[in-house]
């Protein structure tokens, strides 16, 4: 999954799709996560980075990545042809 | 230095379906060529646009479009003589067709520039032949159909499948999700509006718009896109946003560089799920919202007065994108004698 080229996303969680003109709001895992996907990172180095991070475990990880994702491409933010 | 001149313009209804005088307006008074005066053209006494002394110089009344193109020449004649008006914007589509039959003759006899499309621009794209326009310019458009009668409903729906939009032919549209509808549509809107009717296929999606000016050699001067991020019960914007669309601006630059579209206009679509884009409305005036299109960097009455004048005007480039307007509501106070002065003497 790859997050749009244009896609506006600013230091407070605030993201902006130019194309649609729809705006969201994220915490400040999302937001990491969202710039990690920007820079192109694989889903494994996203799960090794959040694990590392904080405490979870690998299935809630899981669900709620599968879930954020789904999230993003459904609002145009993401591009999941990859 | 700027170049003083004098411009008309009407659709001072700054309501909540507001006619686009106040922001061409506003936009023009931010101009960096002109140093403008404005003489505000309106039809009733209550336009908020003949109150706001700080937009709009001086007021006239003007006939009603019903009284034809000699009682306009008159009123044009005799307000040109008491103000010497280089430009007049008109900006309501009803009104359209008169100013569009005297531009010639108001340009040689008084020397006042419009810039209007052509009668042949104006009839293709009225919502009774937009889907004609639509294929003769390449661009996709729901398919509509004229009623002139509610005894043609039972035959329409060998044609349109339900839900389908009822328009009137200059102003609303409902959407009709059976034959009861469709009918109580048609009588409301033929009543307001007249005949005919516009039945169009029903699409669904998201609803984003451009407005944009034609130089009419089929140069796009400018085309700035805007989605609506608040919708009023009357569907007008209250808030909306500059879009990064470039398809949408090339389909816009398309329909400008096939009809050598002349002057503003404003093109409504509907994006659907699959990012395809159905044209739904030309309108051949600027847009309510046309003020953000000089937000973001594209005056386009500015422009549209240059073009008007004769003066050069090159496409403006990128604008920018992700600035918003937002609408409000003010209250004036305003002076009995004020209000006595425009019903009685028509001037103010």
């Amino acid at each position: 999954m790859k997050i749009k080229k244009n896609v506006a996303i600013s230091e407070s969680g605030f993201i902006f799709n130019p194309t649609t003109g729809d705006s969201f709001s994220t915490n400040p895992i999302g937001l990491e996560i969202i710039r990690m996907l920007k820079d192109e990172k694989s889903k494994d180095e996203i799960r090794k980075a959040i694990l590392g991070k904080y405490i979870t475990d690998e299935s809630t990880f899981e669900k709620d990545y599968y879930d954020f994702v789904m999230m993003l491409v459904n609002n145009q933010v993401g591009d999941d042809s990859e | 230095m700027k170049q003083k001149i004098t411009v008309a313009v009407s659709g001072l209804n700054n309501i909540d379906s507001p006619g686009p005088g106040i922001p061409v307006i506003r936009a023009l008074k931010e101009s960096n060529n002109f140093d403008v005066r404005i003489i505000g053209l309106s039809y009733e006494t209550l336009e908020p646009g003949l109150y706001m002394h700080h937009l709009v110089d001086k007021s006239y009344q003007i006939p009603l479009p019903s009284a034809g193109i000699d009682a306009l020449l008159e009123r044009l004649t005799y307000i040109h003589n008491q103000e010497k008006l280089d430009v007049i914007i008109p900006n309501f589509d009803a009104e359209l067709a008169n100013f569009m039959k005297i531009e010639n003759r108001i340009k040689a006899d008084l020397g006042i520039s419009m810039f209007l499309p052509t009668q042949e621009q104006f009839d293709e794209r009225h919502k009774a032949n937009l889907y004609e326009f639509g294929e003769a310019h390449g661009v996709s458009v729901p398919y509509s159909k004229m009623m002139f009668s509610t005894a043609e409903i039972p035959s329409i729906t060998t044609e349109f499948t339900y839900p389908m939009v009822v328009k009137g032919r200059f102003y609303e549209a409902y959407i009709a999700y059976n034959a009861e509808q469709v009918a109580n549509y048609f009588n409301k809107l033929s009543a307001k509006w007249g005949l005919p009717i516009i039945i169009q296929e029903y699409v669904f999606g998201s609803e984003v718009n451009v407005t944009a000016l034609g130089d009419g050699k089929g140069n796009a001067i400018s085309a700035v896109p805007m989605r609506k991020l608040f919708i009023t019960d009357k569907g007008k914007a209250w808030a909306g946003i500059s879009l990064d669309d470039s398809e949408l601006v090339d389909i816009a630059n398309k329909v400008i560089s096939s009809s050598k579209w002349r002057g503003g206009m404003e093109l409504e679509f509907i994006k659907t799920a699959e990012n395809k884009y159905y044209l739904l409305e030309i309108n051949p005036r600027f847009p309510a919202w046309v003020y953000l299109a000089a937000g973001c960097g594209h005056n386009q009455p500015e422009a549209l007065v240059k073009l008007a004048l004769g003066q050069n005007v090159e496409p403006f480039g990128n604008y920018e994108i992700g600035k918003m307007f937002i609408r409000y509501s003010y209250d004036m106070i305003v002076d009995l004698k004020e209000f006595e002065q425009i019903s009685t003497v028509g001037e103010l």
